[in-house]
């Protein structure tokens, strides 16, 4: 069974000494910021909390959202509480490659039980929890909008659907072999891998 | 063929560019409007039309717009829900990602109609790729005068945005999602005021679904009138139903609103009928929310009338032996399925999706969950049939938002129609999940 993984220092290369923006980070900010009006800025929070969320390891730290409140000249709470609200925010380290298995009626009806717990035992972890090289965390979700392609996966961008166990183990293995961190804002998203 | 009018180009090759798009006629409404119409015969026609809103209340789309506030100087908006979240309705990430001008051409019909100078359109982060291809689409729009200043040549100038939410079913409720818009957490607002007086920034707003605002084109270039004349009664034109579960031809299709249900289900142009070979035991007709009907319900109605595809006939009999069209997310299920497994994924999921402000969707849809679990673990009793339908029945009306209703339905239905698979778990104490083996078959293919 695999642990936890709690350092973010073993797999977290994206991770800077200093939590600051890229300036391509920060120009998709400053773009983002200028679709409100001046006084709604707050109103970025959550298309810039993905930003920060893929920039800074693929989670949001203490310190990621202390900076993003920074930027946008908010509270931090404020960003805390919107951060804590929605599912797709990390608040805690995750693997490079966080799988979302959807387990809601029409992929349960195709057989996403099953499909989670082969990757269970291929990757030897349980829902929840990461594998101990950090390539993996492993997650379910609830309806992800696939429902006549049932059963599928996310994994950042991208939409893994009409699984079966062979194209699991080919889509891990290719993950593992990319060693790259995958995130929701990720540019190259292929969803026919 | 029946007549198509939002994807009937779907599979024409490069029909998310501008230029294919517009080459197939795309963009005629937004030409027609602007320069040969007034914003006011633009509501017109869409009120003549009888469109009723496509995310699942189904309310009509020209008397919401008639609501919207038009105090001077005030700015006006236009926000497009794409948070689909409904379990089994996926129509919106369809259109979006095969044809998503005719998302980006609503919008600007239909802001000229409001007098909305920015709109945003609300997309579901799950869907960022879908976000991407949305963006391409604005950015080309942009680039040939489509959106910006002076749109065509015209006074009428508009910007148009696309926001990416972050996970959260209940974004889909209108208050909810412009509470997320301007950046907190996706908490339901008391209405009154409704959105239409004080909506994002607590300006006057009309929140509309994807399918609602594409499907303004082709009123607009048709008429209201003539658009009217498709469906059935008050369920006018065309309704994008997204099809899943044990059918051979799971997908999105449009269909004209009054088709025969029995037809949508075993035609070859559409569901293809029940996967291998099996009989169908019941069907979650508008997406997760609304309540299952098993077979002979769904087919035909209590009076033995064929049941249709429209918003009345779905309706007939009301909940006792009726359901609602609702989104169009269409769950077949074969009749090897545990009704009681299905409706705890449903519950599971309401209880995960509850933004927790009121007391009985928070506590109650934790409750149905652990009860149903006991179901599937054999330790449940017959008084827990009971209890579940009190504790359903305690949700019901006494939330802000509809998500306690939609969580309340379901359970309710399930109990209504298949009371016996409950006690028959209870009586047991063994709860067996007998469509397991065809579901690996699947998998395992």
């Amino acid at each position: 069974m695999g642990s936890q993984v709690h350092g973010t220092q073993e797999f977290n290369k994206n991770k800077r000494a200093e939590t600051k923006f890229s300036e391509e980070a920060m120009a998709a900010v400053k773009e983002i910021i200028s679709h409100y009006p001046d006084s709604k800025i707050k109103s970025a929070l959550l298309p810039v909390l993905h930003i920060a969320q893929a920039e800074f390891g693929g989670w949001l730290s203490p310190e990621t959202m202390d900076y993003v409140a920074e930027v946008l000249k908010i509270k931090p709470i404020e960003v805390f509480e919107v951060a804590s609200f929605y599912t797709m925010y990390n608040l805690k380290p995750v693997g490079k490659c966080v799988l979302e298995v959807c387990q809601t009626s029409s992929c349960w009806l195709n057989g996403a039980e099953d499909i989670i717990k082969h990757i269970e035992k291929k990757l030897n972890i349980k829902v929840g929890e990461t594998t101990k090289d950090g390539m993996f965390t492993l997650k379910t979700a609830e309806c992800l909008g696939s429902c006549g392609t049932a059963p599928m996966l996310q994994c950042g961008a991208s939409y893994h659907e009409n699984l079966t166990y062979d194209k699991v183990d080919k889509l891990l293995e290719k993950y593992k072999a990319d060693n790259k961190l995958r995130s929701y804002t990720d540019l190259d998203y292929n969803n026919t891998l | 063929m029946a007549k198509k009018l939002l994807i009937h180009n779907d599979k024409v090759p490069g029909i998310a560019t501008l230029e294919v798009y517009r080459a197939h006629g795309g963009y005629a409404s937004v030409e027609k409007a602007l320069k040969t119409m007034t914003p006011d015969q633009v509501t017109d026609e869409v009120k003549k039309s009888g469109l009723r809103g496509r995310g699942g209340a189904g309310f009509p789309t020209g008397l919401k717009w008639s609501f919207l506030a038009k105090p001077e100087g005030v700015a006006r908006y236009l926000v497009c829900n794409a948070d689909e979240s409904e379990p089994g309705t996926f129509k919106d990430r369809y259109l979006m990602e095969v044809v998503p001008h005719a998302l980006i051409e609503g919008m600007i019909t239909s802001s000229y109609a409001l007098g909305a100078k920015v709109s945003y359109i609300y997309i579901r982060g799950e869907y960022f790729y879908v976000a991407r291809i949305v963006e391409n689409a604005i950015k080309e729009a942009y680039a040939a005068g489509l959106l910006g200043k002076n749109i065509l040549g015209t006074d009428f100038s508009h910007d148009c945005y696309i926001h990416v939410g972050g996970g959260a079913y209940i974004c889909g409720e209108e208050t909810a999602l412009l509470e997320s818009l301007e950046g907190k957490r996706g908490n339901p607002r008391i209405k009154p005021p409704f959105p239409a007086v004080a909506g994002l920034w607590g300006c006057p707003t009309v929140v509309n679904n994807v399918e609602t605002i594409a499907a303004v084109c082709p009123i607009v270039n048709m008429g209201g009138d003539e658009y009217a004349k498709i469906g059935i009664g008050k369920s006018t034109g065309t309704k994008l139903i997204s099809a899943s579960g044990h059918i051979n031809k799971p997908g999105t299709y449009e269909i004209e609103l009054g088709i025969p249900v029995e037809e949508f289900i075993y035609s070859e142009e559409y569901c293809g009928g029940i996967r291998n070979g099996k009989k169908m035991k019941a069907v979650v007709a508008g997406g997760s929310s609304v309540p299952i009907l098993p077979t002979e319900l769904i087919l035909k109605t209590a009076k033995g009338e064929p049941r249709l595809m429209t918003y009345e006939s779905l309706a007939d009999g009301g909940f006792q032996t009726g359901t609602m069209l609702g989104s169009g997310g269409f769950i077949v299920m074969d009749e090897d399925t545990s009704i009681v497994k299905n409706l705890f994924t449903f519950t599971r999921f309401y209880h995960h999706e509850s933004c927790g402000q009121c007391s009985p969707c928070r506590e109650g849809t934790g409750w149905m969950e652990k009860i149903l679990k006991k179901f599937l673990n054999g330790t449940a009793n017959e008084s827990d049939v009971e209890l579940l339908w009190d504790i359903q029945s305690k949700i019901e009306g006494k939330t802000i938002c509809p998500l306690g209703e939609a969580a309340a339905w379901p359970v309710a239905a399930a109990i209504r129609h298949f009371k016996q698979e409950f006690l028959d778990i209870a009586k047991s104490k063994k709860f067996v999940d007998v469509s397991h083996y065809n579901r690996l078959n699947k998998i395992t293919a």
